[in-house]
């Protein structure tokens, strides 16, 4: 799950990063030179929309405010511009941090090291992928969390972006590698760190949290938890199915990741295009896919529905049963479904759906080039 | 790990099989079915229900009591997310191996951990979040459905479970066994990948094709694709790729299928398998046409 910037500043403060001095306001709510002062600021100040995704600077959604007369107005652009369709709904006030040098910073869970990797280069404000390109700018360091963060690891670092074993950059290394660790980040990435006279602040955040840390961690206070939720999509959460909306004509529900996937890619192979992404996962009861269905014709409104299920723990008598309720209920043409059903129980759940009049693939491929057909 | 020992040194001689959580549902009814398959389970472990039997296997408390009284070797982990780090751990302070994690959900920081900590006692892990793994005709350490599976020359590694069943079946319908069937992981991190696989069958006299399935997300694929050319791999490997259609930054099922940042699309997958020599199904079903045409020299 991805965090807003500010959400990401929060976790670093907890951990004792320095950042700017700051506080956020909601969409509708206007700015004022009074409300800057009570929170403690002064102009100049910078205002950051909040996207989770990247490109906010060039699209202009930071602004540097310099005289009170421009405040009102650039609170008004910000909140209006999109980037890849989505508005912010939060924007950053903070204070305008002067600084004579920036630096890059990040830790994150690697996974073909499968080690905790420190990067950091003396460049900052340059996109990582451009610093690896960038001849001797990066250092990467690799961290078996199974041991740990050292001293070694710290004065390396340390003596790479600024020349010296430097105490408070060494300790603010420790502190992201430890914000890491202990509240499951899979990246906590600063750019740009600002330098001024020896002191260090975080002026950007981009943090990636473990969505399996759900267990144990507070996940549903964050916007990307939120805010981005359908009907359907909360649906998906509450009956434990996987579900991603794509827009184009064919319903698609499969078991099982990976299967669901190639569905999807099977029916735009043979020319069709996936209304969605939903897998049902191991194992589902009848009540799970009637859900998924009802989310799918409600939400979706697709022109047909491929349902390909190769039943391992899932029972095809339970899929039939799913399939039937949810025909019943919702009232849905016969004709809608290409049903392709194979493995665990087959014959009976083969059964229940022929004696309802549906035909029964057993060859995925089959059944793809059907529900293709004449959309 | 490799061991210049083929598929053996992946399993070891004999294996004595420890199922962790085996009093749960899942954990008592893939017990079930691998003793069915011929797999040989001395122990189960669930902490408080020792002296119980399950398919009469007998559980203990603790996996060090059962190692002790049953001289299991390797363990496959059916425990819930929260408690499947200490059951990893007390299986590798146990010295098994292989350890087969089946739960899905677990941190990564917790995967990370159990890896490293294994690396370090050569102690292999597969998974988590896998089907685990099939050698037909000798055993099952796992939950996919035995149907689907008999001896013959192909090798399949992969990053998924239902699909890998699809493909398995496809293959054996044109009369073609299996040698190794391996789930290595939907997870972001895992403890065994496409190479350290390829690694192990390189020298497996039996496998003569290897198919790798792979999906979105992350860079293992073009990481094998790069280890084949470059090792001048001696046995032909075919790739599909899940996920074609897949957005950029949408979590599809697996915790490790995102595409972020551009990185992690079938279409730069698929491109390092072209440009390293290994042949693409675009198809699952094309994966069985592929093998059956390799195998007719």
């Amino acid at each position: 799950m991805f965090l807003l910037e500010y959400e990401g500043k929060e976790i670093f403060r907890k951990y004792g990063i320095p950042i700017p001095k700051g506080f956020v306001i909601e969409k509708g709510k206007s700015l004022s030179l009074d409300l800057v002062r009570e929170a403690g600021l002064e102009l100049p100040i910078v205002l950051k929309g909040q996207y989770l995704m990247g490109g906010r600077g060039k699209a202009g959604a930071v602004k540097i405010v310099r005289s009170e007369s421009e405040l009102d107005q650039a609170v008004k652009n910000i909140f209006s511009l999109s980037i890849k369709g989505s508005y912010p709904e939060y924007i950053l006030v903070e204070e305008f941090v002067e600084h004579e040098k920036e630096l890059y910073l990040s830790a994150l869970v690697s996974k073909p090291d499968r080690a905790v990797t420190i990067l950091a280069s003396p460049y900052g404000g340059v996109d990582v992928e451009e610093l690896a390109r960038r001849e001797g700018a990066l250092l990467k360091l690799d961290v078996d969390p199974s041991i740990g963060v050292s001293n070694h690891h710290l004065r390396l670092i340390s003596k790479f972006l600024v020349g010296k074993f430097d105490k408070p950059l060494m300790e603010l290394i420790r502190s992201l590698y430890n914000a890491v660790i202990n509240d499951d980040l899979l990246l906590a990435e600063i750019n740009p760190l600002a330098m001024l006279d020896g002191e260090y602040k975080a002026l950007d955040s981009k943090v990636i949290v473990d969505d399996n840390s759900i267990f144990r961690r507070d996940l549903e206070k964050f916007y990307e938890y939120k805010k981005f939720l359908t009907w359907g999509e909360k649906m998906a959460r509450e009956y434990g199915f996987s579900y991603v909306p794509l827009g184009g004509d064919i319903g698609i529900i499969g078991n099982g990741a990976g299967l669901t996937m190639a569905t999807l890619d099977l029916v735009a192979y043979y020319g069709a295009k996936p209304a969605n992404f939903l897998d049902v996962g191991g194992g589902a009861s009848a009540e799970r896919i009637e859900k998924a269905l009802e989310v799918l014709v409600k939400e979706i409104k697709p022109k047909k529905i491929f349902i390909n299920i190769f039943a391992g723990i899932t029972r095809c008598d339970e899929v039939a049963k799913g399939i039937v309720a949810a025909v019943d209920n919702l009232n849905l043409p016969k004709e809608m479904f290409v049903i392709r059903l194979t493995g665990t129980l087959e014959d009976v759940g083969k059964k229940i759906l022929e004696e309802r009049g549906f035909k029964v693939y057993i060859d995925m491929d089959e059944a793809a080039m059907e529900v293709a057909k004449n959309v | 790990m490799s061991s210049g020992r083929g598929i053996k040194g992946f399993v070891g001689d004999e294996l004595k099989l420890l199922v962790q959580g085996i009093t749960g549902r899942q954990g008592s009814f893939h017990t079930e079915q691998m003793l069915k398959y011929g797999t040989e389970i001395v122990a189960g472990v669930t902490p408080g229900k020792g002296g119980m039997e399950v398919h009469g296997v007998p559980v203990y408390d603790t996996v060090y009591e059962a190692v002790k009284e049953t001289g299991a070797n390797a363990s496959i982990i059916f425990v819930p997310a929260p408690y499947a780090y200490d059951a990893a751990l007390e299986a590798i302070e146990a010295r098994l191996s292989p350890i087969v994690i089946i739960t899905e959900g677990i941190p990564a920081h917790d995967t990370l951990k159990i890896v490293n900590i294994a690396r370090k006692y050569n102690i292999r892990i597969v998974g988590p979040n896998t089907p685990g793994f099939i050698i037909p005709g000798y055993t099952k350490v796992g939950i996919m459905p035995n149907q689907y599976f008999k001896p013959g020359p192909v090798s399949i590694v992969s990053r998924s479970g239902t699909l890998t069943y699809e493909i398995s079946w496809s293959i054996l319908k044109q009369g073609i066994g299996q040698r190794l069937v391996l789930g290595c992981g939907g997870d972001y991190v895992i403890g065994t990948n496409f190479i350290d696989a390829l690694e192990f069958l390189r020298d497996d006299e039996q496998t003569e094709v290897i198919v790798v399935v792979g999906e979105i997300g992350g860079d293992d694929e073009e990481r094998m694709a790069r280890y084949y050319m470059e090792t001048n791999y001696p046995k032909p490997v075919i790739g599909y790729v899940a996920g074609k259609t897949a957005p950029e930054g949408k979590r599809m099922g697996h915790a490790g299928a995102i595409i972020s940042g551009g990185t992690g699309t079938a279409e730069s997958k698929i491109k390092s398998f072209k440009e390293a020599g290994i042949e693409v199904a675009y198809r699952p079903s094309e994966v069985a046409e592929i093998v059956r045409r390799l195998l007719r020299r």
